[in-house]
């Protein structure tokens, strides 16, 4: 039995791969289910399809997954380009520290002009916490993987450093920073709910990358110089800059995600501000192949298990964090069925041995 | 086993029966059967992909065969490593050598043969000595394998082969990397092995040195075993028609040229006529210099790997670039191509100077590049149609977005003109050697280079793919571009080029004609006696 290189991929094979890992995942995760005392199956019910049975669920899952969409394309950019960006999380949080300080500077501005300001305060917050380790990476060959993850610590202590100094709430004394202008506030997309217009930059900005990647020269060249870069560079990409200029554009929509999760959801400043978002949008990049279309299905999906989660642990009293481990191990099970796509099993028979004898 | 009926006499050393490998759909050795007996040199010819390699490591214990067995002075084999292969008496040279460059001969001969056991140095360095002196190797044993030359390396692999007793010596393709002087101590040391009783098998594609080394000849294609012939009676059209499936008559049409041109088939299987041949566009090339190379200095961790190469490519005219491997041809390659920078000097393409330009320029300013480093110039993943348009991706964007239609449609003209067997959106990763040169070929010659930059442009390639090459470079310049050609294979060079330059240690050491380009001057000057 062995692994041989596909020539070509049936078009049936990505989704029956991912159905595959999907009933692996569903077996796997029985057994913690069980231990915790909860069947299965309705389990798996709440898990997936009670979110999406309400309008009110449906809302949540739009919500949930609006942070996800952000940080899973801002990854996907850069792991194209193979940057590989493993700070969306810290990206996110400068975001976020940027968009509260125009929105607690600037307070009495008008909605048209408060909310592109920040959103735009965001995206440079991103993008700042992505030029160190780019430009290290461009310079001194330093490897971005370690330096993009060891500053997601580093920029959650520069929130957490903030709201314990000068942005402590100055109202209540709280380590949340004080509420931005009532003119940063999203207004929200579906009446009456919770879905905030984040979700349509998100969605806005999904479509523009999708496009850029999937028809555009410039996506050619990303992709070759993410998958051989020395052909790219042979072919006259200029790799290096090709990764720092999509390294950038990573950090500013990851630093997108913060600005839209202050501005549409907290309204403050706050040291739970991103729920692991960053890490999150790794999962959501990679699950997704690294396509836009890929990154919304995944985010939708896991921002389905997630409200479900919450909704298992309510009603079955099971752990809320088995909603965690179904989404770690749903990305085991398909980056192992992925790899179907490429490689194709070989039966073959036991060799004959030694013949004569 | 019965031994009978074998057309030697002496019952044979090595002995291969029914063996059959099978790759997916792919029939790499279907029952082949081969027999060398003790002081006897078989050649085994066969083109690329005809299954050489992999019968080689099915005897090696690298590939194990879904039938068929390896017997040793008529003992049925179970070889599963090379371990077992050398235990059995079989010793392998292959082109890649396993030395350890800074340990000293004796100690690369010793080293793959002692366990954890103590290594007594003294005797080990007089058994090295000793194995050297029976096939005439004069080597320094105490020399690090590092100084030592390609030539001199293969011959401590030759050694290590006979210092653990082997009894059968496989030497695959032992000529491709070796100077015509390394190639004769080669074969006059191959003449002692035989000398010794020993069996010895020569995989090569390279007729004219079969018929000087071998008694017997086995030819392979297509995983068969389709003649086996004794060397001094057979016939060279024979052989190639075996080789390449055409009938005899078809062969003996294409060799039978007008006299003065080598056939491409003489060329491609290296039977042409041992003396420089005047190929069609010799004599003195008048065109517009289309590359002009004047005192170019390139520098690579403080050392200079190519200084001061004065070299003119004209319209019209094909230049050969001869040297042994890393002597700064691959260097040149890459400064051409643009993923080198010059320290000093000047690069012109067509007039214009392009010294500091970056690729796109380069290509614009007329350059055609095809490099040895075939998987270094494609992105695998990527189909075909976009690694064909990688280089000229602004030509097929209409309004900011990529003209799918057009890339298309260009692959399709690409793949139809240029014989390419894929479809489109195949990945590149799935193509054999001579589609994935194809498809390179066609990348550079898609916008009409004015100068053609080719290195080692048929090297893995079936005779098929061979010729095809030839071709296009041969229409090449009779349009009217210029071809720098560098490669190893003499042969090649020497079919093709209208001039001949040779390069050592990063310098042009000698420039001719190809009429006097012999096998013996290049030699020399690719050994660096031309400069002193």
């Amino acid at each position: 039995m062995k692994f041989v290189l596909r020539g070509h991929e049936p078009r049936w094979l990505a989704p029956v791969a991912v159905l595959v890992a999907v009933l692996v995942t569903l077996a796997l995760t029985a057994v913690p289910i069980r231990l915790a005392g909860a069947a299965p199956l309705a389990a798996y019910e709440r898990y997936l399809v009670t979110p999406l049975t309400s309008t009110h669920g449906l809302h949540e899952v739009l919500l949930t997954a609006t942070p996800l969409l952000f940080t899973g394309i801002a990854v996907a950019i850069a792991f194209r380009a193979g940057y590989w960006n493993i700070g969306a999380e810290g990206q996110f949080l400068l975001g976020a520290i940027g968009t509260t300080w125009v929105g607690t500077t600037f307070t009495d501005l008008p909605a048209p002009v408060a909310l592109p300001l920040g959103f735009l305060a965001g995206a440079a917050g991103g993008l700042l916490w992505a030029v160190v380790p780019a430009w290290l990476k461009r310079r001194a060959g330093i490897d971005e993987v370690v330096t993009t993850l060891l500053l997601n610590p580093v920029a959650l202590l520069v929130v957490q450093g903030l709201l314990n100094g000068p942005w402590r709430n100055s109202s209540s004394g709280f380590t949340d920073s004080d509420r931005l202008g009532s003119g940063f506030d999203l207004p929200a997309l579906i009446p009456d709910s919770r879905v905030h217009w984040g979700f349509g930059v998100a969605v806005v900005v999904i479509v523009v990358t999708g496009v850029v990647l999937a028809r555009t020269a410039t996506g050619v060249r990303i992709k070759a110089a993410g998958q051989a870069p020395r052909a790219a560079e042979f072919s006259g990409v200029d790799v290096g800059r090709l990764q720092w200029r999509c390294a950038l554009v990573s950090g500013a929509i990851a630093g997108l995600g913060g600005a839209s999760q202050v501005m549409g959801v907290q309204h403050q400043l706050t040291a739970g501000i991103s729920d692991g978002y960053g890490y999150t949008g790794v999962i959501v990049a990679t699950l997704g192949g690294l396509s836009a279309i890929g990154v919304v299905l995944v985010a939708l999906l896991l921002g389905d298990i997630s409200v479900g989660a919450q909704n298992v642990s309510l009603v079955l009293q099971v752990p809320a964090q088995l909603g965690a481990m179904f989404s770690a191990l749903l990305l085991l099970a398909v980056l192992s069925a992925m790899s179907w796509r490429r490689y194709r099993l070989q039966w073959r028979p036991r060799p004959r041995s030694g013949g004569s004898r | 086993m019965t031994g009978g009926a074998t057309d030697t006499v002496a019952r044979p050393l090595l002995e291969l029966t029914g063996i059959t490998k099978r790759y997916g759909d792919l029939l790499a050795n279907d029952d082949v059967s081969l027999r060398v007996a003790p002081g006897e040199v078989v050649a085994m010819l066969g083109e690329n992909g005809a299954g050489k390699s992999t019968l080689m490591k099915v005897v090696y214990g690298l590939v194990r065969p879904d039938a068929g067995t390896v017997a040793v002075d008529g003992r049925p084999l179970d070889i599963s490593s090379p371990k077992d292969a050398m235990g059995a008496g079989i010793g392998m040279v292959t082109q890649e050598f396993s030395l350890v460059e800074t340990m000293t001969v004796t100690d690369n001969v010793a080293l793959s043969g002692t366990g954890l056991g103590r290594v007594d140095r003294a005797e080990t360095r007089r058994r090295v000595v000793e194995a050297m002196e029976r096939v005439g190797v004069s080597l320094d044993p105490d020399r690090l394998v590092g100084s030592l030359s390609i030539g001199e390396r293969q011959r401590v692999e030759i050694v290590k082969a006979l210092f653990h007793d082997c009894r059968v010596v496989i030497l695959d393709e032992p000529t491709a990397v070796l100077t015509p002087q390394d190639v004769r101590a080669l074969f006059e040391t191959v003449r002692r092995l035989r000398a010794a009783g020993l069996g010895i098998l020569v995989v090569s594609h390279k007729l004219r040195e079969v018929a000087e080394i071998s008694d017997r000849v086995v030819v392979l294609r297509r995983g068969r075993l389709v003649g086996d012939r004794v060397t001094a009676t057979v016939r060279d059209e024979e052989l190639a028609a075996l080789m390449m499936g055409g009938s005899t008559d078809e062969v003996a049409a294409a060799t039978a040229t007008p006299a003065g041109e080598p056939s491409e088939l003489e060329a491609a299987v290296g039977m042409g006529d041992p003396e420089p041949v005047q190929p069609a566009g010799a004599g003195p090339t008048t065109g517009e210099p289309v590359l002009l190379l004047t005192g170019l200095t390139v520098s690579r961790g403080g050392r200079d790997v190519l200084s001061g190469i004065d070299l003119t490519v004209r319209a019209g005219e094909i230049v050969g670039l001869a040297g042994v491997s890393g002597n700064g041809q691959t260097e040149l390659v890459e400064v051409l191509s643009g993923t080198l920078p010059v320290t000093s000097g000047t690069l012109e393409v067509d007039g214009q100077d392009v010294t500091s330009a970056d690729v796109g320029r380069r290509l614009a300013a007329g350059l055609g590049r095809l490099t040895e480093d075939r998987r270094g110039s494609v992105v695998p993943q990527m189909s075909v149609e976009y690694n064909l348009v990688l280089e000229d991706l602004p030509a097929y964007t209409k309004r900011g977005l990529l003209d799918r239609k057009a890339v298309r449609a260009h692959a399709e003209a690409m793949i139809e003109r240029f014989d390419i067997r894929a479809r489109p959106a195949d990945a590149v990763a799935t193509l054999s050697g001579g589609n994935m040169q194809k498809v390179l070929l066609a990348r550079a010659l898609a916008r009409r280079p004015r100068v053609l930059v080719v290195a080692q442009p048929t090297r893995g390639l079936d005779i098929g793919a061979y010729r095809y090459v030839h071709q296009q470079l041969d229409e090449l310049r009779t349009e009217g571009a210029g071809v720098l050609l560098v490669s190893e294979d003499l042969d090649e060079l020497r079919a093709l080029s209208d001039r001949v330059v040779v390069l050592f240690r990063g310098e042009v050491v000698g420039e001719m004609p190809v009429a006097e380009a012999s096998p013996d001057r290049l030699g020399v000057l690719m050994a660096g006696g031309g400069s002193s």
